[in-house]
């Protein structure tokens, strides 16, 4: 039963992934990726590693697809002209493809046959998200923090790329407000009698 | 016959394969070399869960996690780019963007 699940998964995993590199409309692209994460979320479940799978569906499906399709959007770019001439690449690819199959079926043949595996998803606990939980804020919370790191990083790097003052265009300034003083502003004139300034 | 490790590595090849090959044939929509990359990121993702799944070691799913949020990132940073660049240029041809030197 699991062993249909899984070639049912993996048929449909091969095939989107195919799709994505294959479709003449990156929106479809996108739409095939998205199918391709939630496939491969299924076959975690399958092995019971179902924070994981939980955790592709949200952090992929819901923020990096939804962030390319945002920018695939924006972007008022001709496709179709950018799919001209792709097909000269096809020999190129495939022989490269083939090359990159053929020496990880090398590897895995140089190395044998399967051992007898455990299959443990959740090894000293009796749910996946305890024995993650157990060795990520104690064993490996160095690690979780550089990963919070690389985000902020990741976070400050958009911002600052994107980010573009425009001239002509009036923002509120909230530092020269506050900091502005009436000697910046105002202007003691001593004026004669009977004459303008 | 049961569900073996060789299932998901066989799985994982292929679909790293899979990102290899978009990465070349779709060379120049930059947009679709971020999803092969992203592809490429899942089957790395794929090897670890199973590696830790079959071995009953958790510390693969950790890692994994980790890759997950590297690629994230990446994701985040690579379409910014891709978006400055956009404004520069008005258009995303891999090709034309060795005229930015100088």
């Amino acid at each position: 039963m699991e062993l249909i699940a899984f070639y049912i998964f993996a048929a449909i995993v091969t095939v989107s992934a195919l799709a994505v590199i294959m479709a003449k409309n990156p929106v479809h692209s996108v739409l095939w990726l998205i199918l391709t994460f939630f496939t491969a979320a299924g076959l975690f479940v399958l092995i019971g590693a179902e924070f994981l799978a939980m955790l592709l569906v949200v952090v992929y499906v819901g923020a990096v697809a939804v962030l390319f399709l945002f920018v695939v959007m924006m972007l008022d770019v001709d496709f179709v002209e950018l799919k001209q001439g792709t097909l000269r690449y096809w020999p190129f690819a495939v022989l490269i493809g083939l090359a990159f199959i053929a020496e990880i079926a090398l590897a895995s043949f140089a190395r044998g046959g399967s051992s007898t595996a455990t299959f443990d998803a959740s090894p000293g606990a009796d749910t996946n998200t305890e024995a993650i939980g157990q060795v990520m804020y104690t064993d490996y919370f160095l690690l979780f923090q550089l990963a919070g790191l690389v985000l902020l990083v990741a976070m400050i790097g958009a911002i600052v790329l994107t980010l573009r003052e425009r001239p002509g265009v009036k923002r509120q300034n909230i530092a020269r407000q506050t900091s502005r003083r009436r000697e910046d502003s105002t202007e003691k004139v001593a004026v004669e009698p009977g004459r303008g300034i | 016959m049961d569900l073996t490790i060789n299932h998901f590595l066989t799985i994982s090849a292929i679909l790293f394969t899979i990102g290899v090959v978009g990465i070349f044939v779709n060379r120049k929509n930059i947009i679709v070399i971020l999803m092969a990359i992203e592809l490429i990121l899942l089957s790395v993702n794929i090897n670890l869960v199973a590696f830790s799944v079959f071995t009953g070691t958790i510390s693969g799913q950790i890692f994994a996690m980790l890759v997950l949020t590297v690629a994230a990132a990446e994701a985040a940073v690579g379409l910014a780019i891709l978006v400055v660049y956009f404004r520069n240029r008005g258009d995303i041809s891999v090709e034309s963007v060795d005229l930015m030197k100088g």
